[in-house]
């Protein structure tokens, strides 16, 4: 059984989402907690602007959740750069326990997965899950350079600059509960296309948010919003159609990559990336959640779990995805 | 649930292939053509520009190959060749600016890891397999007729 279920109850205690010059022009900006207008944010290089980002999402998460540095014991969270360098050299200006994770794009549902487990074990009374992506910093890593002058695939989408922290922990009011969720499998249905990383992970969502319904024993319309992490808007429609061959209807459904860059010409597919999920959810669902306009929501992050090392020798990309179930208190 | 006997493989690829929206080609090789053949006109009228200032014609060539290097470079530190690229693809990759673009762009890139390990390092990241397979493509190409000169053909 991949369904955890949490019986004790963690709450998300606080929340903050970090965006750069995209997302200031983003339909949902007005939400995000913090936005900046330039690649670099006062930092010499884009490693350490996108390291600024996670701090700053970090230190806002334990802010708005009225606590201090001290009452934190344990950070979980992870990038898409190399030896996930945005958050371990974020942990060391930390006085709290660390474990890095990489999981891609599914970073921030793998993080609030571990963080409630912890929590609902008892093992520790607050923790974050927080994580990071940057345009410049995963096109250097993964693509080619900035100043390159060629065209983007159709397909393609743009690697969010954002960051998202949430505090969990048992005591405090809270903004919404952590009541359940589902450790999702690795799935690689053979696409190549490191420029179509939507069509490789689709079938990773569709895996885990049926497993989640199946197990919870529930069904689409029990939830407010499903919502996935960055499929984009070609991966979307993926989504859907698939879901429907397997007989579910998502009719309250949405995708983080599809709406955060909404109206962007420069974004035709979408976006993706760690932080394009974790601003979403930090920023807005769980306002959403806070205010009580939404009830009960699925996040289900995506990843794509290629390097470029594995995309030259011509392997496959395989997708996960990871659940978690938040309801307003 | 198990995803992969729910969903045919084969079928999904398919459905990728079908549905993926796909690129514009012939609008593209349509601006590609245009923008190309603008950047050549230019490098014909400097040629024209440095004859007419008594040069060579040998040493013409090499100094407008010179001037559009240097204007590639200077493009692309100004960002705008970059957006030039993005709207004419191949138009602008494949004059000598799109290969003066791609070494200073890596370099500019490069650079916050050090004049050595960076820059030096990863300067011709794009270029380099251009390089290494034209050089060695006139290399056989000299071979060959190297070897039909002595043949007496």
């Amino acid at each position: 059984m991949r369904t955890i279920f949490f019986h004790n109850e963690p709450k998300i205690l606080g929340s903050f989402g970090v965006g750069g010059k995209d997302e200031s022009k983003s339909p949902y900006c007005k939400h995000f907690d913090t936005l900046f207008n330039d690649d670099y944010w006062g930092e010499d290089t884009f490693e350490l602007c996108e390291r600024k980002m996670y701090i700053n999402a970090v230190q806002g998460a334990i802010g708005s959740a009225g606590l201090n540095k001290s009452d934190i014991d344990i950070l979980f969270g992870g990038d898409l750069l190399n030896q996930i360098i945005s958050a371990s050299y974020s942990a060391r200006e930390m006085e709290t326990g660390f474990l890095g994770l990489y999981g891609a794009c599914s970073a921030m549902a793998e993080s609030l997965l571990i963080s409630g487990v912890f929590i609902d074990g008892g093992y520790a009374k607050n923790c974050i899950a927080a994580t990071s992506s940057h345009f410049a910093t995963a096109q250097r890593q993964f693509r080619t350079p900035l100043g390159l002058g060629s065209t983007d695939t159709p397909t393609a989408q743009i690697t969010a600059t954002a960051a998202g922290a949430c505090v969990v922990g048992l005591s405090g009011a809270g903004i919404a509960k952590v009541s359940s969720a589902t450790v999702g499998r690795v799935v690689d249905f053979g696409i190549t296309d490191a420029t179509n990383m939507g069509a490789a992970m689709v079938p990773a969502a569709l895996e885990t948010v049926i497993t989640h319904l199946e197990n919870t024993n529930t069904k689409p319309e029990n939830y407010d919003l499903i919502v996935t992490g960055d499929l984009g808007i070609f991966g979307r429609d993926l989504f859907l159609d698939n879901a429907k061959k397997l007989g579910y209807v998502f009719e309250n459904y949405t995708d983080c990559g599809a709406e955060i860059y909404k109206g962007n010409k420069n974004a035709p597919c979408g976006a993706s990336g760690c932080g394009c999920s974790a601003l979403m959810l930090c920023s807005y669902y769980l306002d959403l959640l806070k205010k009580r306009e939404l009830k009960k929501i699925l996040f289900c992050a995506t990843g794509a779990l290629m390097s470029p090392l594995s995309t030259f020798q011509g392997e496959s990309i395989p997708g996960v995805a990871h659940a978690v179930c938040l309801e307003a208190i | 649930m198990d995803i992969k006997n729910r969903i045919n493989k084969e079928q999904y690829n398919n459905q990728v292939d079908n549905m993926s929206p796909k690129s514009k080609t012939l609008l593209e090789c349509i601006k590609a053509f245009i923008v190309g053949g603008l950047i050549c006109v230019f490098g014909e009228l400097l040629n024209d520009w440095f004859l007419s200032m008594n040069l060579t014609e040998d040493n013409a060539a090499i100094a407008r190959t010179i001037t559009l290097i240097f204007l590639g470079a200077i493009l692309t530190g100004l960002n705008i060749y970059q957006k030039l690229g993005k709207f004419a693809g191949a138009g602008s990759i494949v004059p000598i600016t799109g290969f003066s673009n791609s070494i200073s762009a890596s370099a500019i890139e490069f650079k916050s890891e050090g004049f050595i390990t960076g820059l030096g390092a990863k300067l011709f990241t794009i270029a380099g397999p251009v390089l290494v397979y034209g050089i060695s493509a006139a290399i056989i190409y000299g071979l060959i007729l190297c070897a039909l000169g002595a043949l007496g053909i």
